[in-house]
């Protein structure tokens, strides 16, 4: 499987909520610590959840064309 | 052309004043004894494309009184007592938040409901420290309804000159008085109006002091944006507890009004007769006309009696003060309140004469023969 | 590429003063989305709040901002719209600012049908105070101020700004945060006031004392709570009980403030 976007993660806004790791449907986050991290980025499906909930502004997704 | 004469209240002259300053918003709430005063604007405004709302309550009308002055509008609220008091907090985001706006209050008895109907003069200080915090302040106090028409002027002038909120107290003898009006015609008056930026919209701060101690301001909807708090802020409007920011900025929005300069340009009196006098009458709005009367009669007597008007209310006139202190014998303070203008008399004249007081808060207006007798007491 | 927030951000505010995971910075990307979504131009737009949490929201926005006192943004922004009825209005704020200090001047609001979109983030608690029950707290529930349990009944923020004339009433929780935009819009794009009610999460003052174990939690209980209003119409009674309805909740054609005060001025000119 491969990646549908690339995330990009402000790793200076992220407030460690983990809201983002929860609500991935297909597991592409975890938490490092405080901080979100990306585990499994090949399995992003560009669904854009993360980016939505992320209340912190730290997170971006590009989608791949 | 002969001018345009008119039987008018105090109040309608306070509307047409502010007429005549170019005031093109007001937000009230009915409260006697001011309520002419948005009736009239409520009849007037909307004929030269300004606006009036009549707001849900008196925190509201100050609110949207600042909301309109942010947007470029020259604003005006008018109300009483209880109206003003509730006013308080909004009074203060517009002095540390510097925002244009003219607020009238036509003083009654208090405290709280009090005597509506009837003339007070005790919320003098209220005007001067009625809101909470540091803050400067300007109050004018008129005594005639020609002088309410002007004084409204001067009142927007100094708001937009100052960019702060300028309080306009007179009491509800003179606010409900009829008397004959001259209106200036246009250009007669000076009419100011706020600085505008000079600046591009990227370099516009809106606390920017390189400008001085009034920073130009710019109204929403503009080439200009920005940000307004009531939080202490830094000159590009955002907040700030930086404490030499914080500091600067207090002190700045305090000297911009009470620099010598300014107080210069704000303070105005009238005297009556001071020059030789032994006993100074300290009296302000209706009750400066029992005290001129009894200046007459006093004279009459062989008296020498002046009065000592003073129309800027705050900033108080220290030097003037101080000076017919040292010149008069007494000094005598005549207000509808039970000692406020007092105090402060007493404050800067310190033990340089004698000092007496007339007091009424019973709703009836200070007669002269009060006033004499007290004159006796401290001669 | 990823949407770009920052072009509707000051440069240098984020990141922002909110706690992790409070709700307040969703709202202020599906704003931020609707904004851009609808074409506001900045210098024709004022954001206006009150104090609070999420009335911290305008000092990071890129428009003309105002962050007033403490439950009065609706009657700023009044002023503000009353003397430029060119301009867009944008209200946010908390629920005990914007319900409960700030009552008076929303519930009027809505009656003038004046043409604003308020955004108003109930996060059921007094937040910057640290923890307070508000107007819209459930009863029952645990606050700095109600340590035995709030006696007090709560609002339904939508039914009142419903009742109160609003001409567009909408509600959404912070989880449904593509609903958040698409609602803001709809709200900037109808004329007349309109109340974008959005269920908001408080971890920090409200959720630790209220047996949410976590942000998540916190999250998932209002995605189980939100209930569509085209779904809820064929539920029962007893399935809608502890839910709370979601989407555009009314929705009404009336004359607008500022328009019908035109017409004042017109009447007064004599046109």
């Amino acid at each position: 499987m491969s990646a549908k976007a690339e995330i990009e993660i402000i790793e200076a806004y992220c407030k460690g909520c983990s809201i983002c790791v929860e609500f991935c449907p297909t597991k592409v986050l975890e938490m490092d610590a405080f901080v979100v991290r990306v585990a499994n980025a090949d399995a992003c499906i560009a669904c854009n959840q993360c980016e939505l909930r992320c209340p912190d502004f730290a997170i971006k997704v590009h989608k791949l064309s | 052309m002969a001018k345009k004469i008119a039987l008018l209240q105090g109040n309608e002259a306070c509307a047409q004043g502010a007429l005549y300053a170019g005031c093109n918003f007001f937000g009230g709430y009915p409260i006697t004894p001011s309520t002419e005063v948005a009736e009239v604007m409520a009849g007037e405004l909307p004929k030269v494309g300004g606006k009036f709302i009549q707001m849900e309550d008196e925190i509201g009308a100050m609110a949207s009184v600042i909301g309109a002055a942010l947007a470029g509008s020259k604003a005006l609220t008018a109300t009483s007592g209880p109206g003003a008091s509730l006013k308080q907090e909004l009074i203060g985001y517009a002095c540390i938040a510097e925002v244009p706006c003219v607020i009238v209050n036509v003083m009654r008895g208090g405290p709280s409901t009090g005597m509506p109907t009837g003339p007070g003069q005790s919320d003098v200080m209220q005007a001067r420290w009625g809101t909470h915090g540091d803050h400067a302040a300007i109050a004018l106090c008129p005594s005639s309804c020609q002088e309410i028409f002007s004084e409204t002027v001067r009142a927007f002038n100094l708001a937009e000159k100052y960019r702060m909120p300028v309080q306009v107290l007179f009491d509800e003898i003179v606010g409900h008085m009829r008397e004959r009006i001259e209106f200036p015609e246009p250009g007669e008056l000076e009419v100011i109006n706020r600085a505008k930026p000079s600046v591009t919209p990227e370099q516009y701060k809106p606390y920017d002091t390189s400008f001085g101690n009034v920073p130009p301001l710019a109204a929403y909807g503009s080439e200009y944006r920005f940000h307004v708090t009531g939080l202490n802020k830094a000159e590009d409007g955002f907040p700030t507890t930086k404490a030499s920011l914080v500091d600067a900025e207090e002190r700045r929005q305090i000297f911009k009004v009470e620099c010598d300069e300014a107080r210069a340009d704000v303070e105005s009196n009238e005297e009556y007769l001071t020059e030789d006098a032994e006993v100074i009458i300290f009296a302000y709005g209706s009750t400066s006309r029992s005290a001129r009367y009894a200046v007459n009669e006093l004279r009459s007597q062989g008296v020498k009696a002046g009065l000592f008007r003073p129309i800027t209310l705050w900033p108080f006139p220290e030097k003037r003060v101080a000076q017919l202190g040292e010149q008069a014998k007494g000094m005598v303070v005549a207000e509808m309140n039970l000692g406020q203008m007092v105090f402060e008399v007493e404050r800067i004249v310190k033990n340089t004469c004698k000092l007496g007081r007339v007091n009424r808060v019973d709703g009836e207006p200070i007669n002269p023969t009060e006033i004499m007798n007290q004159v006796k007491e401290v001669l | 590429m990823a949407y770009d927030y920052e072009k509707s951000i000051r440069p240098g505010k984020l990141p922002h003063i909110w706690c992790p995971g409070c709700g307040h910075g969703i709202v202020m990307k599906g704003l931020i989305r609707a904004i851009d979504s609808c074409g506001l131009q900045k210098n024709e737009t004022a954001i206006v709040s009150g104090i609070g949490c999420a009335s911290r929201l305008p000092g990071y926005m890129d428009f003309n901002t105002l962050h007033t006192a403490h439950g009065r943004a609706a009657a700023f922004a009044t002023g503000i719209k009353m003397a430029r009825p060119d301009m867009k209005v944008i209200c946010c704020g908390g629920d005990g600012d914007g319900a409960a200090i700030g009552g008076n001047h929303f519930i009027h609001a809505c009656r003038r049908n004046i043409d604003m979109t308020y955004v108003l983030m109930n996060n059921f608690i007094y937040g910057m105070t640290g923890g307070q029950f508000s107007s819209s707290t459930p009863t029952g529930d645990k606050a700095s101020t109600t340590p035995y349990g709030n006696p007090d009944p709560a609002f339904d923020l939508a039914k009142l700004a419903i009742g109160a004339g609003a001409t567009f009433v909408a509600r959404t929780t912070a989880f449904h945060a593509t609903q958040i935009d698409k609602l803001i819009a709809e709200g900037i794009k109808h004329k007349g006031m309109a109340i974008i009610e959005v269920l908001d999460d408080c971890p920090t003052t409200y959720g630790r004392r209220n047996k949410f174990r976590s942000v998540v939690d916190m999250m998932k209980r209002l995605k189980d709570i939100a209930v569509p209003v085209t779904a809820a119409a064929k539920m029962t009674p007893e399935q809608l009980e502890g839910k709370i309805l979601t989407g555009v909740l009314h929705k009404e054609d009336r004359p607008e403030y500022c328009e019908q005060y035109a017409k004042v001025i017109e009447r007064a000119q004599g046109v």
